[in-house]
């Protein structure tokens, strides 16, 4: 069997696998279709999550990303697994004590408020569908590069794949797909890494291979890349070019992004008790720890192996995994000095750089790399495949709850019947999907300051007014509404300025205190966290049902029935 | 909000177990404060601003430099550890004040 035909294979089989799953886990309630009938174990919960985050994004560009910013790719890697000790400690525990479905739920009435909860519905849904956007293409892009479909076909066939587990079984059906897709994805992500580390470092832990000894040279495997970027002009590998205040702010924001996030809030309502809310959060972290900590290594080998065996090599005599990745563009090859050799270097160095390589072919051409057998190539398709879909389901899952949950039985609707608001809820997923599908086609120009602008959005807006909500018994509604609008418009405004209306200042000399629009949420978040305590001061404080509300999300007890009886 | 007492009891009122709970509730957030204090240390401190000159150091008996390797691998085992130090921390001390809700430890 060839390649394509492992591919087929593969990714056929996955898919049979999770429709087999959606039909098993059919949502006959509200209460399964928002939150699995709160009914998960803590440990199916924490793959369930670390599917519903690790993205396209994490799966085939982020080792690419660390691969090329050396050092600052850090802010990723800490960025995005810190946000758990924040969920874990500050969030989880008491959002499922109050045993709320949505996360506007809980805003709405801990601040006594139906506009608060609008606010929170507006900043819900567009956090996930600018999220979505993004999954739905990188569906495509697997498709079309591994199975040679067109992009847009690849797409229409991820939309009935979600579509399917999606509206019949809601987080139901999403949680116990997402658990097969886990599975799926980390495979596919591990074993590559394996064989690369023992063909680099002889050894078969990639994290220890990182730190090891590279077998070619017999030098310590930093040493030898270091060595190689200074004889090219790179920058040194370990030490990255980006302020250490930006850094600092930049994983700042993408750590409390994370804790802000709805998609990955609402996963832990699903447990049964207040205390499995917390051990599933650490669950979550070691499933995604799994792949986070394998990331940098896959980025130190893949680094190595092209400035290896491509830098000054003559063209003629290059590997044929360069051919094969040359034909779709994703390497390109321009003699400019007409010598025949390839000359990959960085800007310090006086001569001309004549490589340009795309990211994601870090993780896509590894297989080939390492040289290993055809089922691998086919494994890391249905292992991309897996990672887009498993997040657009859970995204999709949070704009359908926002829509029948928090707008028509909390907001305009509150006499529909449980199976009119069920009915509701796979009519917004089915029309939520169509919408990220055509984004997905169509995706807007400017995709990648989108997902920043997520995390920042998600950073400015909700982490504050939830941590406030069950730390301070004296935050105001008027506090948190202004607090909100504040954070959210102060972290859009940089955004947008620097990004869509002024590209070409874009750059550390027109940044605020140096501050990219990538770290830009930090200070909204500390923006709403000043506004919120501040009015909340000079306004009248919460009604005492509300504070009483807050006595009882702190304490455990109780949880189990909490939410027939509040919804 | 009497509505989210499982039993639909009005809320407590009861001057010693409203004292047991604000102690309950001052043992977690001491518990928070050194948990956060590390994650703050770990990640902000040694991987960010005092990465480059821990760089000098190599972590034993591996070519990791040290703030690079608190950056990349370090910090984010010292995350998962502080999550399960916590959960078994808040288990006792849901039993301590009897604020558990039952089934399996």
């Amino acid at each position: 069997m060839n390649v394509q035909a492992w591919t087929f294979l593969l990714v056929a089989a996955s898919f049979a696998l999770y429709i087999g799953i959606a039909v098993w886990s059919r949502a006959s309630s509200t209460k399964d279709f928002y939150v699995a009938g709160a009914g998960v174990s803590p440990l199916a919960n924490g793959m369930a999550t670390a599917a519903d985050w690790m993205s396209a994004a994490s799966f085939i560009s982020m080792a690419g990303l660390i691969s090329f910013m050396g050092y600052d790719g850090s802010v990723y890697l800490m960025g995005w697994t810190g946000g758990y000790v924040l969920l874990a400690l500050l969030l989880a525990p008491y959002l499922r004590k109050y045993g709320a479905y949505t996360v506007p739920d809980f805003v709405g009435d801990r601040y006594y408020s139906q506009l608060a909860r609008v606010v929170a519905v507006i900043c819900a849904i567009f956090v996930s569908f600018t999220y979505v956007a993004g999954q739905m293409r990188g569906v495509g892009i697997v498709f079309g590069r591994f199975l040679e479909v067109d992009i847009n076909t690849g797409v229409w066939i991820g939309m009935a794949i979600v579509f399917f587990y999606a509206v019949l079984g809601g987080m139901k059906g999403i949680t116990y797909t997402q658990v097969a897709q886990y599975c799926v994805l980390i495979f596919a992500y591990l074993v590559p890494a394996i064989f690369l580390s023992l063909l680099i470092t002889g050894n078969p832990v990639p994290q220890l291979g990182l730190g090891g000894v590279d077998q070619a040279s017999g030098m310590a495997l930093f040493d030898r890349l270091n060595g190689l970027h200074a004889e090219l002009g790179f920058a040194a590998y370990t030490s990255g070019t980006k302020s250490t205040l930006d850094v600092f702010f930049i994983t700042a924001a993408l750590m409390v992004g994370t804790a802000g996030l709805p998609h990955v809030i609402i996963r832990f309502y699903t447990v049964p008790r207040v205390r499995d809310a917390r051990l599933s959060v650490g669950w979550a972290l070691i499933f995604i720890a799994l792949l986070y900590t394998t990331a940098p290594a896959v980025a130190v080998f893949a680094r190595t192996n092209l400035i290896a065996s491509v830098a000054d090599t003559p063209y003629t005599e290059v590997p044929e995994w360069f051919t094969n990745w040359e034909a779709t563009g994703l390497l390109s090859f321009n003699d400019a000095n007409g010598d025949g050799r390839i000359q990959f270097v960085g800007p310090a160095s006086p001569q001309q750089n004549e490589l340009t390589v795309d990211r994601d072919i870090m993780v896509l051409a590894n297989p080939e790399i390492a040289g290993l057998p055809d089922w691998v190539v086919g494994l890391v398709a249905a292992g991309g495949l897996a990672a887009a879909l498993s997040t657009a389901a859970g995204l999709l899952l949070v704009v359908s709850s926002a829509v029948s949950h928090d707008l028509l039985k909390r907001t305009f609707l509150p006499q529909i019947t449980e199976k009119g608001e069920l009915l509701a809820a796979r009519v917004s997923a089915a029309v939520a999907v169509l919408i990220a599908g055509y984004f997905g086609m169509n995706p807007p120009g400017f995709v990648a300051q989108v997902v920043a602008f997520a995390f920042g959005l998600a950073a400015s807006s909700f982490f504050p007014v939830i941590i406030l909500g069950i730390f301070s018994k004296r935050t105001t509604r008027e506090g948190a509404i202004l607090g909100m609008i504040a954070g959210v418009t102060l972290t859009a405004a940089y955004i947008v300025w620097f990004t869509l209306m002024h590209p070409e200042l874009n750059n550390a000399d027109h940044w605020w205190l140096g501050i990219s629009p990538e770290g830009i949420g930090t200070v909204g978040m500390l923006v709403n966290f000043a506004i919120t305590m501040t009015v909340s001061r000079f306004t009248p404080e919460p009604p005492s049902h509300v504070q009483v509300l807050v006595e009882l999300i702190r304490i455990p007890r109780g949880a189990g029935s909490a939410h027939e009886i509040s919804a | 909000m009497a509505q989210h007492d499982p039993k639909g009891r009005p809320p407590v009122t009861d001057p010693q177990v409203t004292a047991r709970h604000a102690e309950y509730w001052r043992r977690n957030i001491r518990y928070l404060g050194i948990l956060l204090t590390i994650w703050f240390a770990v990640s902000y401190g040694f991987g960010i601003l005092l990465a480059a000159p821990l760089d000098a150091v190599r972590l034993p008996g591996t070519g990791f430099p040290l703030g690079f390797w608190f950056a990349q691998q370090g910090s984010i085992y010292v995350f998962v550890i502080l999550i399960f130090v916590y959960v078994r921390l808040m288990n006792s001390l849901d039993r301590e004040f009897e604020v558990d809700e039952g089934g399996d430890a």
